[in-house]
Formats: structure tokens, sequence, C-alpha cells
């Protein structure tokens, strides 16, 4: 049924009247493959050299279609993996061929080496590329593939091995003359053993695993209670996101930035450094926002990064596309931090500067071609940003996953200089299964300012509905002031955001720019409810709707009681449902544009200035409009409510201490407590996994527990009752 | 003012007619004069009702006044107010004393969004809007002048009973609205919202009209309070377990819906009306549209899910599919395995009509019978065209059900959909398993248009219980006869072939194809035998 379902679903994406269901399954798949493979100009795809017939790619989402896009314009054909759950992934679409290797559990389906080897042979795949997570690090995987003459399209299995080993690669690279973090020079065997070696080097350290990335498995510790907890936290997740649970401890650089060099070898000896990113912009040592180049590296400090790090690549016979992590303090030092023998999430704003393909070297490379660029061909054009967009709640702690249907979805693929890099489409479903990942927002430009600025555009105009997204948090930073002038580290979010971030600020002019437009919308939609097309009662006393003065009040933010109702008075010029004139608090803003009410955006001006927004939610009595990225949940209601609405009363809000409630939707890792047990304020109740991060749960007051309501295994949705306290 | 001068003026004139006529003129004029500022003090009092205090201690509760209510719900200036003047009757218990210009009750006409409506408003600040029988007249008046033009009547309860001191007056009045309640029914929408107490008889009248809703925290409906309710059962039950909106909303089913407050719930009344015809002579309205009616939706495509017995949440599919994803819902919180309520396609009202595999994997039981059959027929009483989106694994079994009677609410909706003449458009999005296939608006009821998606599977029962009584005597092979049993019927094309469903149609064409439907079935005309009534399984 699933391959009929197929044809059925290509079929219905030549979208016109005359679809009928494909009944054969000769049917060609359509797929749009017109990529603008304009940006890669240096080095551009040779079509006469030789390359692979076929190659598999063993990862999921936005990776995977990544890599098949640069196949088939190499005119490579591709092979997907997939769990059952992706069998309508649009990996699966672009590629192929497809094979199912699994339920939807990684460690059942992605994370099976055995099961990815079998389809590699079934296929006859040439190759593997491994993209990023999952097996892109595995040295097993890689060894066994060239055991059956296939090749790994990542560095040879003794690199990964040295480099991917973070105790082995401190030694390497300390050899190799590359600048070093002070540490503790091997494995940390349990508790007492970290807490130990922290005190030795000094709090703050760091406790990561061996085999870690990506920031999963990763905790930082300022005493020896976070030093515990963050052990075992990191070791838990680093066994169930890597299989590998080693640790290790080392110096945490206070306040640093993180700058990292992109490289490029290949099995010749040749080796390339392309420039660094800037990926100062993390949460919990998840990156948000990155950019290339760095602005605060200078083209000596450049020369120098890059030299180190083809040193590094170098003496470990490195054949690949790989990173090379720094932290770099404020004097411009920089330690090496790690070796990353992948391909990066963020590569994306390297190829922006470069105009290098790294998925189509690393094919070549991995191929056994030479590269055909020295470094003084690799330019540095322009600038880039990558918005990481996430589902995830950024009102939490700067982001909780989420999940959901994308009932809505709309990529800003129209601006110039956008690139949007993702493996979903409107209707997929963001589930607890995997990184909640929907698209890196790639945007380049001449210069800084013009790559922030098509950025900030990008996300105006990027529409996702069903899921909670970071758009607000990314839309907000890329507004701020520090973010603008370069001045960032690892510490900036919660240094910008102390108290968490909590949506755009506004000041009065942008307020009454938001009243204006949710009452001009409000308008347009009352206007409307009254152009009847078949109620002819009223002809005679019939008032043109759009001649007639709209009367409201207004506040912001809606809950009653916080905001401060306005009186506004919206009226169309001239009956023109595109020209609405919005008075309020003694001044006029005019607000012009086709106010579809229907449209994902509505391309507006307020004062004749370009004002991009999105109608979220049009409640009786409240519009929820999109500005500068965060929602704004306006009441606009007849102008006589405003001094009804005082009377409303406010309703109870539950008593959140005394509960412990799912954050979001995950599975219970652990329970910590059983009723009867006294619990003291702080206390961790219950461990919940999602997305493959582990957050621990904590009692909101000191006291009795009343129910526990779930058991480890179970799944949860967001906002559910998982312990009570009495 | 101006019609005053105008009296005086023509007395003026008539003086030097005849100065015997003078002492006359005078106290002609002073009489009109004297007439016209009674007329403004009354209406004054009026539009105070009981009078600030009291106006101040219904504020004081989070409430507003039955003037403020009627302010709110109508386009502003359009309200024509019935009655102003009438007073009530009563003489015992001194009562003659305490008289309000317009009693307990605001009635009137009005219009929303253009459209004329007849509503009343009970006025809680006047003798705790308890039904005297002038209160009941006035209602009753604006009732009958509803179904004379043909146009919907919104009540505003707020009232404390009935009006003690009239006694039999007072149960008078309350039959009378019933009556009238009884005969609007089917011929003008009928909608009440509770926005204090409506106990004893009171609660009878919302629940004949076709919606009733309540505000949270601050209505009750119920048939004897908490006091009463201790004293014959010795039960302990607060007013809000008893009949507040949570109770009505979630577990009795008598109401369609609640809002958060007096002005959330008005807001929202305007809304729904804009749905409705204004009466069963007037075509379902058609309102100028922003949602292009061919509009591709491709997240149709992957909502069902490829696992055949995994969940999905049927709003989704609604949401998506109908204009703006504008969906008025009825009853949100009760029987949510079958979801139903009100939106636009291409503008023009409809009613939609879904089995919810969230919940209950979307059976058909007790309440969702009931729930889906009454909006059915509110829908064919006004020309509202019903949209069926079918995903329903069959009846609940089990004996709650039985006992319950789930032969008899069943046939409720087999009963609403069979009898239904207005445009049926059917889509069956997955599971359209035994009775329940009939049942919700198969091509055997008269369906208009069924459509079957490609992920549809039309059959007696699924696999596993098919197999388990075809081949009970085979149970080593059963997995290989469930395969079969999937392979033969687990599909739409039994039903295809058999033109039980007219077409199998890309998801993501669902939208076009109904608009399309839509415009072509505007012209349908389907009667039902004459017939004093039909007798509906009740």
């Amino acid at each position: 049924r699933m391959r009929v379902l197929a044809c059925v679903r290509f079929a219905a994406h030549k979208g016109l009247g005359q679809v009928r269901l494909a009944s054969s399954s000769s049917q060609k798949k359509y797929v749009d493959l017109r990529e603008d493979r304009g940006i890669y100009t240096t080095d551009p795809i040779n079509y006469n050299e030789a390359k692979f017939d076929k190659i598999l790619i063993a990862n999921r989402g936005e990776i995977a279609c990544r890599v098949i896009k640069t196949a088939r314009a190499m005119g490579i054909k591709t092979v997907a993996v997939h769990s059952d759950v992706d069998s309508n992934s649009l990996h699966v679409r672009l590629a192929d061929e497809a094979v199912c290797v699994g339920p939807a559990p990684t460690s059942q389906s992605y994370l099976r080496v055995d099961k990815i080897l079998q389809a590699v042979k079934d296929t006859g795949a040439q190759a593997v590329h491994p993209g990023y997570g999952f097996l892109s690090e595995n040295t097993h995987f890689a060894a066994d593939l060239e055991k059956i003459g296939v090749k790994f399209v990542g560095p040879n299995s003794k690199a990964i091995l040295d480099m991917g080993d973070k105790i082995n690669s401190k030694k390497i690279a300390a050899a190799a003359k590359v600048n070093m973090i002070p540490g503790f020079d091997g494995e940390i065997a349990d508790e007492d053993m970290c807490v130990k070696v922290a005190n030795d080097i000094g709090y703050p350290v760091m406790i990561k695993a061996s085999a870690g990335g990506g920031g999963k498995g990763m905790r930082i510790a300022w005493n020896d209670k976070e030093a515990r907890e963050g052990y075992s936290l990191s070791k838990q997740e680093a066994k169930s996101s890597f299989g590998d649970d080693r640790m290790l401890v080392e110096k945490f650089i206070d306040n640093p930035r993180h700058i990292e060099m992109q490289v490029l070898c290949d099995k010749h000896g040749n080796s390339l450094w392309l420039n660094e990113r800037e990926c100062s912009i993390q949460r919990r040592n998840q990156k948000v926002i990155e950019e290339a180049p760095s602005s605060f590296v200078t083209p000596e400090m450049r020369r120098a990064m890059g030299e180190q790090s083809v040193q590094l690549a170098r003496a470990v016979g490195y054949d690949s596309a790989g990173t090379v992590e720094f932290l770099v303090d404020g004097k411009r030092n920089f330690y090496f931090l790690e070796m990353n023998t992948r391909l990066q999430v963020e590569h994306p704003i390297t190829e922006s500067i470069t105009g290098i393909d790294i998925v189509q070297q690393m094919l070549r490379v991995s191929y056994g071609h030479k590269l055909n660029l020295t470094q003084e061909q690799v330019p540095l054009q322009g600038w880039a940003f990558e918005s990481r967009v996430y589902a995830e709640d950024p009102y939490k702690g700067f982001g909780l996953p989420s999940v959901g249907r994308l009932s809505r979805y709309v990529e800003p693929n129209h601006i110039e200089g956008v690139r949007c890099d993702s493996g979903i489409r409107e209707g997929s479903e963001i589930s607890i299964y995997y990184d909640p990942l929907i698209c890196k927002l790639v945007s380049h430009g001449k210069d800084r300012p013009q790559a922030l600025a098509r950025m900030r555009d990008a996300l105006d105009g990027y529409v996702i509905r069903g899921v909670t997204h970071n758009i607000p948090l990314l839309r907000d930073i890329c507004q701020e002031q520090r973010f603008n002038e370069g001045r960032i580290t690892t510490k900036y979010l919660p240094e910008v955001y102390p108290e968490g971030f909590m949506g755009a600020q506004l000041n009065v002019d942008e307020q009454d720019k938001v009243l204006a437009m949710a009452a001009a919308l409000n308008a347009r939609k009352i206007a409307r409810s009254k152009q009847f097309k078949n109620q002819k009662r009223q002809r005679t006393t019939y008032v043109d709707p759009y001649q007639m003065t709209f009367k409201f009040v207004a506040e912001l933010p809606a809950e009653e009681g916080q905001g401060k109702a306005v009186a506004v008075e919206v009226k169309f010029d001239k009956g023109d449902d595109k020209e609405a004139r919005v008075t309020l608090n003694g001044k006029t803003i005019a607000i012009s544009g086709d106010m579809n009410l229907a449209q994902p955006i509505i391309d507006l001006k307020a004062d004749g200035k370009a004002l991009t927004t999105q109608i979220v939610g049009k409640k009786a009595g409240e519009i929820t409009v999109v500005y500068k990225g965060t929602n704004f949940k306006v009441k606009v209601l007849p102008e006589h409510a405003i001094e009804y609405i005082k009377h409303m009363k406010p309703k109870a809000k539950v008593d959140l201490s005394s509960v412990v409630l799912s954050p979001m939707p995950g599975a219970i890792k652990s329970v910590a407590v059983k009723v009867g047990d006294m619990v003291s304020e702080g206390q961790q109740l219950i461990v919940i996994e999602a997305m493959k991060m582990q957050n621990g749960l904590h009692a909101g007051k000191t006291g009795k527990v009343k129910s526990v309501t779930v058991k480890e295994g179970q799944t949860v949705d967001e906002g559910e009752l998982l312990v009570e306290l009495e | 003012i101006k019609m005053l001068s105008r009296y005086a003026r023509s007395a003026l004139f008539s003086l030097p007619k005849s100065m015997q006529m003078a002492t006359r003129a005078t106290s002609s004029i002073q009489h009109t004069l004297k007439v016209a500022e009674k007329i403004e003090k009354t209406r004054e009092k009026a539009l105070l009702g009981g009078g600030q205090k009291r106006i101040d201690a219904q504020h004081k509760r989070g409430k507003l006044t039955a003037r403020e209510r009627i302010e709110l719900l109508v386009d502003p200036g359009s309200f024509r107010e019935y009655d102003m003047f009438a007073e009530h009757t009563c003489t015992d218990f001194g009562m003659q004393k305490e008289k309000y210009p317009g009693d307990s009750v605001v009635t009137g006409r009005a219009q929303i969004a253009g459209r004329t409506v007849f509503l009343f408003s009970q006025d809680f600040t006047v003798f705790g809007g308890s039904l005297s029988s002038i209160h009941a007249k006035k209602i009753v008046k604006i009732m009958k002048d509803a179904m004379l033009v043909g146009a919907p009547v919104i009540g505003l309860n707020d009232s404390g009973g009935a009006r003690i001191q009239e006694g039999v007056e007072s149960l008078a009045g309350y039959a009378d609205i019933f009556q009238a309640n009884v005969m609007a029914s089917g011929v003008v929408p009928q909608i009440s919202l509770i926005m204090g107490p409506c106990a004893g008889g009171a609660v009878y009248s919302p629940a004949l009209t076709d919606f009733t809703f309540m505000v949270r925290d601050t209505s009750y409906l119920f048939i004897t309070g908490p006091d009463v309710v201790k004293a014959v059962t010795n039960e302990e039950v607060t007013q809000e377990e008893l009949g507040g909106a949570k109770t009505h909303t979630v577990t009795s089913g008598v109401a369609h819906g609640a809002f958060e407050n007096d002005v959330d719930a008005l807001m929202n009344i305007r809304e729904l009306f804009n749905y409705l015809p204004l009466s069963n002579t007037d075509a379902s309205p058609i309102r100028a549209c922003d949602d292009p009616w061919d509009r591709v939706v491709p997240s149709l495509d992957t909502v069902v899910p490829l696992e055949s017995t995994a969940a999905y949440n049927m709003k989704d599919v609604v949401l998506s599919l109908v204009d703006e994803g504008d969906f008025f819902e009825i009853m949100p919180d009760y029987a949510k395995n079958i979801v139903v309520g009100f939106a636009r396609m291409n503008g023009r009202t409809v009613g939609i009509v879904g089995n919810n595999p969230k919940f209950a994997a979307g059976c058909l039981d007790i309440n969702s019978s009931i729930k889906g059959a009454r909006f059915v027929r509110f829908c064919d009483a006004f020309n509202v065209p019903i949209i069926t989106l079918v995903d329903v694994p069959g009846f609940l079994p089990g004996t709650s059900q039985e006992y319950g009677g789930i032969i008899r609410h069943g046939a409720k909706l087999l009963y609403a959909y069979a009898e239904a003449t207005v445009p049926k458009i059917t889509v069956i999005t997955r599971k359209a398993f035994g009775g329940a296939y009939d049942v919700m608006a198969s091509k055997h009821l008269r369906g208009d248009l069924n459509y079957a998606w490609p992920t549809a599977e039309v059959a007696v029962m699924g696999a596993k219980g098919a197999v388990s009584i075809l081949f009970r005597n085979d149970k080593d092979n059963a997995a290989k006869h469930e395969e079969e049993y999937t392979e033969l019927f687990s599909n739409p094309f039994p039903a295809a072939v058999r033109g039980f469903v007219d077409d199998i149609i890309v998801p993501s064409e669902t939208r076009r194809r109904i608009c399309e439907d839509l415009n072509m079935l505007e012209s349908k005309t389907l009667k039902n035998p004459a017939k004093k009534h039909g007798n509906i399984p009740l």
C-alpha cells in the first residue's frame, strides 16, 4: 500500500486539477532539483571527471537532502535509508532508491550498522555519506565499509579514531604544536574521580563525553555537586547518543568565543583551510546562530588558526572535510578544543563565503581525486549567517523541544541571498525521536550588515505553523545591538537575556505600530464579515463597510489588566480596502497594503515603511500578529468595551509549585520518587528525555509526594502532570 | 427635542385664533411638555435598570449589565428596543410600589454584521432578573416577530428564576416562552447564552434552543440548586460542580461551549451568528472570501499516518481544508471522538462532521451519536451543506454502551443523516467500518458526493476481527488470512468498484473538489415525503 501511496503523493505535487491517480509505479518521481548552484563558483562540478555511480546516505532530515542534492547534481545515483516513520520523508522522496532500516528509535534504525551495511550491499552503493551525527564518527562503521570495499565519505577510520577520541586527539594536537587548554589527560572513571580532577584543575570545569559533539553529553560544573550531577547526566546522554560513555574533564574557559576552522584534505597529502566560522551564540552548548567569517578574527589570526588546523590534519593523515574547533579568549588567544571529523551542520556558511561545495569536494576526494585548489585560490567573499530554526520553545530556557505537525510551512526562498537547508515540508511531523531541527536558514551578503538584514527579512518571511519554533529568539538576536556590533561570546544569551528570552521588547512607537496594524486588520475582518453575497435583506439600508469608521479599543498584551487599553479609530481611505488610516494615542498611522486575511505573509506599509507581518490568529476580539519575529496577541474590541473589560475578572492560576508538569513532550528516563516520599525544594524528581537531551525536573517546594502519574519509559505530552506534592 | 419644539410651535400658532382657548392651550402645552419630560425620565430610569448600586454589584461579580451586553453584541447604533415602558402588573407583597420601566428584561432587534437579529437580555439588576408575566410577554413578542420576518433569536440569560410574587403567572410566562421556542425551532436559529444563574423551569428555554453557551465561573444551569440537592439526596455539591460551565460542556453535554468572560462570550456569539442563515427559507450565507477556493493543501497528503492503527487529529484535516482555518467548533469538549462545527468553503457556510481518531479511535458511541445527530439536524433545518469526514472503526462495544441504549442513540445519527436533504459531501479519510460506515453520510443515505482518500478502508470490520470470525477454526494461519483480508478489503477499491464512492481523490485536492461540488449542488432540490413530522428515536 505504501508504494501506491507514494505515487499518489508525487502526482499530487504536480498540483493541477487534472491529477489522476498514478496506477503504474513506472511513473517518474517528480522532484524539483533545479537547485540554484549559482553560489558554487569556486571549482564547479567537472562532468568529465570520474565519479561514484551510486552512493548511500546513512542519515535523515536536512543533511540527507543536502548530500542528495549535490550527488544528483554531479550525476551520482542516491540511496536513502529511513526508519518506518520516515517512509514519506523528503530525503526518501529525493533519493533514487530508499531502504527501510527499522522502527523509529534511532538505536533501532539509523544507528544500526548491520542493517545499513546490508542496505549498502543490497543496493550496490559504492560509497556511504554519513552526514553528521549517527554513524558519521563511528570508526567501526568506517572500517566495516572499508572491509567490503565501500568508500566511507569522510576521513579514514584511523583519523576518526585519533580525533574522535578527545583524549587521544589532545595528545596528537599538542604534538602537532596546536595551542592547548589545560586539563586532565585521560578518561574519568567515576563521579569521585570527576570531582577530584575538577578540584585539581580548578573550577569551572567542562565535563564532556569523549565521543561527544553538538552539545550532547556535555555539562559545565562550578562546584562539586554540579560535577557529580553533570557527570552522571552527561554519561547517560553519551551512552544513548553515541553508545560510548567515556568522559573527560578540562578547564572551562569563561567568557570565550567559539571559533572553528574548516579544513579540506585529500588522499594525496594536500590540505586547505576554508576560513573560520564563529559559533559563539549558543545555549546549553548548542549553536543557535553561526557566521562566517568571524568579526573578531584578524587576517593574521585567521592564517595562524588555519595553519595550525592544517598541521593537525596532516599529523593524523586526514583526508576529507573536517573542522578544528577553538576556544578564543578576549585577547585573541585561541586554544584547541576538538576536531570534528565530519561534515558540520553549519558548513553552508563556509560554502557561501568560499563558493566551494564541500559535499562535492568530499565526494571527489573520497573517490580519490586531488584537490583542484591551492590555499591562495580559496576566496573569502562577503559574509554569511546561519540561523538554526528549531522546533522548540525559546521562552523556556532559550529552547525546549516541542513536537507537532507543520500545518503550514513556507520557506523564505524568494529573498535574495537566502538559502534554506531543510528536510521537511508542509505536513511533516516533528517527532520526539529525532533532532528538532526544522531548517538551517542561511543568508549571504556582500558584508555583515547586508547579510544580517537579509537574515532579518528571511525570518520575517518564514511561515511555520503547527509547532512552536525559535524564530522569535533568532529574530530578536538579529536585531540586538551587541550582536549587530559583533560583541559576542558563548555567554551572549544569558548576558543579553538575564531573565530568559521574553519576546521582542517594543518601545512606545513600535507598540503603537503593532496596535495600529492589528486594528487595521481587525477593521478589514469586520468589514469583510459584512460582505455577504447572497443575503438580500438590508438592500436599501446597506452601508459599504469600507466607508465606515471603525472604533475600537485595543490592548497589548492581551491579558486583561496588564496592558493599557487605548481607543483606536480606523478609516479606509475613500473606501479603499488597501489604505487604512489608524488614529490612536493622538497620532495617525497609515497602514497600507493588501490586507488579505488568508495569506500567511502580509506585506504592509506603516507610514510608507515596509512592515512584513503574519496573522497567526484571529479569534473573536483578538488578533495575533508577528512583529520582529515575536507573536503579539492584541485584543481589539468594540470601543465601549474600554469600560467593560475592567470588570472582567482575571482567572485564577494553578499553583505550579506543588506539581511537576512535563515541560515538553518526551520519554520518562527515570523517576526518582514514589508516593509518600519526602522531597526538598530543588530536588530532582524526574528525568525526561526528548530529542536526545536529558532534562532533570525538580520539586518546586519541600513536601510529601502525593502522586506519581508516570513510570519509566512512558512517553508524555507537554503540560502533562507527572508528580504532585501534598 | 425636535418633536417637542414642533408641538410647542403649533400650540403657539393656535393662540391668536381664540383667546378663550388660551387657558386650555396653556395646560395642553404644559401637558405635552410634561408627557415629553415623563418619557425622558422613564427612559432614563429604564436605562439604569435596577439602579447604580445594583449595576455596581453586577460589575463586581465580573458581569456586565443587560444593556452593556447588547451593546457589545450588536453593530454600533443598530439596537431598536421594544417595550421599554412595559411594567409588571403584580400587586401582591407591595410589588405595586416597586416598578421599573421595562421590567427585568431588555428586548428588541438589532443587526450583527448588517443582518437582523432579535434578542432579549435579562436584567439581573431588576428583581434579580426574575421572570414576571410581562418579562415573558416581552420575550414572546420578539420571538414572534423574529419568526414573522425570519431572523434568529439570541437570548442572554441572567435570571434568578420565577418572580415568586407573581406565582402561577410566572409559570405561565415560562410555558409561553417554551411554546414560542418550539414553534420557532427549525424556523429561525435560536441561540442561548447563559451569563448568570439559570435554574429551575428557566433551564428549559435554553434547552429548547439550537445552541446553548455559557460563561465560565459566572454562569450556572441546573434544575435544582445545591441546597435542594442536599435536602433531597443528601449529596454535597457546589454550584460549579452541579451546573457550571465545565460540567455542562464536558460531562452533561447540555451546553455547546463556554467562554472566558462576558466580553469574550459576546464576541464569539457574533462570530457564530455570521455563519448562520437567518431562517429556514434563507440560503446558507456566502461571504467574501480571501482564501483561494482551489488552494492545494499539501499537508493533507501526509495527515493520515502510514501506520493504519496510529491516531491523528481530524481537526488538523478540518483546519487545513476550510477557509483560513476558521472553524467554529460546537461542543469542543464533549464526546471528542466526533468533531462538529461551522466553517466556510469559498465563503459559503458549511457544517463539518468528522470522526476524530485522536479520541477513542474516533468510534461512534452514545454521546458522539447524539452530538452528531443534533448538529446534522440543525444544518438540515437551515440549508447548511454538510461535509462529513469519515474515519470510524465502528460503534463502541460493551455493556455500558448497550445498557445505555447505543442502539437507540446511534439510530439518531442514522436518522438525521438519512433525513437530511441539504447537499451532503463525504470524504472517507481512512476507516469506514461496519454499520458506522452506513451511518456516516454514506452513498446509501443519499450522499451527493462520496469520496475516498487513497488511505480509505471500507469494510465490514478490521482484518483481525474478520479473520477471527471467518477462520475461527484455522487459528494457526490467522496471520496469513489477515494479510489476505487486508489485501482484499483494506483499500478503497471494494467501495469504488461498486460505485459506493464516486471517486478516489488526492487528499491535497480535497478542498478544490468540495468547493466545486458545493457550487454544483447549489441548485439541488430534494424533498422528503409530506408528513406531519418524522419520529426520530428520541
